[in-house]
């Protein structure tokens, strides 16, 4: 790809969905945008950025930006989080809340589903702990197609084996033919809406818990600090938010404080 | 270094687990049935086995019940790994003492959730 076609695409990508998409990484425009240019009935990459160029086609570029921004997702990513959300941030939390037993919990790149169906989980595990609380989840992203096969809550073997201990499998999953889809007691748990980071997400409402784990490796330095301010102005001053095992707020964002000893774990200064 | 005992009968299974496992440093050990794994067990137990489960001469749930009757066979942690898929088999594994279970067909990223999982890693 010539350096102007590869600076226009990631400009239009960056200037869409924050994502800064570096030289090294040209070989995902590739694998990513193919699929889109086939689709289209455009010969290659050539022919779909010619496209672009030429007419700003919204329903394309919504397209476009979708592939490039989806990602694989895992459940109980990294498998520690979890752990910590259940026996280090949920407690303290929900003493505080115990008169009004109201929890919002909020996965701000659901992708496929797999990280808010793993939080679902978390939470039904606690069992009678949780008896007459009104738990919200709500998970976000930026791409239509990864939310509705999140909706959707139905995974392949394989999917399902990146992460999913087998007996949370049989307890929470139906199998049906050769895939698995999450029971509705969990699956009714979620809520998903469509949401792009770089707006306002006010209209979502706060979160005492915020998971925005491996979301801002891809944004550079400035989009950082806004996406960090943003989550910040929607927690309260007790709220916590995980981020993934490669972010940190350090240099980014005064706005956060790593929780010492709770790795990936972040509180209001 | 952790060992990790691969109990398959096809060759080229047990090449592709080996190199996953090794890349995930355990310390890898190999055996074609139930039978050869058991004698490998009453040797030196393992800290992990993967187990197939159709296998000549003995298979692995059989393996696996002889296992967990032995001295110093509640030990291994042992992580099935096989074709079967279906409710029932799964069930009577984890029944029989398996820690875990992996459908085929996988790859390092599945093992690696998995062993994680089960605090091997």
């Amino acid at each position: 790809m010539n350096p102007a076609d590869f600076e226009f695409i990631s400009s239009l990508i960056m200037s869409r969905s924050g994502l800064v998409l570096t030289p090294d990484k040209a070989y995902l425009l590739e694998s990513r945008l193919m699929p889109v240019a086939r689709k289209h009935g455009l010969k290659g990459l050539e022919d779909l950025i010619s496209t672009l160029r030429l007419r700003r086609d919204e329903s394309l570029i919504v397209e476009v930006t979708e592939a490039m921004t989806t990602n694989e997702s895992f459940f109980f990513r990294d498998t520690k989080p979890f752990n910590l959300l259940r026996d280090e941030v949920l407690p303290p939390i929900m003493e505080k809340r115990a008169a009004n037993k109201r929890l919002r919990i909020w996965c701000a790149a659901a992708s496929s589903g797999q990280e808010p169906y793993s939080i679902a989980i978390v939470l039904k595990e606690l069992g009678t702990k949780l008896a007459g609380w009104n738990i919200e989840i709500v998970g976000t992203d930026i791409s239509n197609d990864i939310l509705r096969k999140a909706q959707k809550a139905q995974y392949s073997q394989f999917e399902v084996q990146r992460g999913m201990p087998i007996q949370l499998l049989l307890k929470y999953f139906d199998k049906v033919d050769e895939n698995w889809i999450v029971k509705p007691e969990i699956k009714n748990m979620v809520q998903y809406k469509y949401w792009n980071l770089l707006e306002d997400p006010k209209p979502l409402g706060n979160f005492d818990i915020v998971f925005c784990r491996n979301v801002l490796i891809y944004f550079d330095a400035e989009t950082k600090g806004k996406v960090l301010a943003t989550v910040a102005n929607m927690m309260p001053e007790d709220g916590k938010m995980f981020l993934g095992g490669a972010e940190t707020v350090l240099g980014v964002s005064d706005k956060f404080k790593p929780v010492a000893g709770q790795r990936g774990v972040y509180a209001r200064p | 270094m952790k060992t990790c005992l691969i109990v398959d009968d096809s060759k080229v299974i047990r090449m592709v687990a080996r190199k996953i496992l090794q890349e995930l440093e355990f310390e890898t050990s190999e055996a074609a049935d139930g039978q050869l794994a058991l004698d490998a067990c009453n040797e030196s137990m393992p800290d992990a086995v993967l187990l197939d489960w159709n296998m000549p001469v003995m298979d692995g749930i059989t393996f696996l019940r002889e296992l967990r009757k032995t001295a110093g066979g509640d030990k291994p942690i042992v992580i099935f790994c096989t074709t079967e898929n279906d409710l029932d088999h799964i069930q009577e594994a984890m029944t029989v003492g398996a820690n875990e279970y992996i459908m085929k067909p996988f790859d390092s990223d599945i093992i690696q959730a998995k062993f994680q999982q089960v605090g091997l890693i």
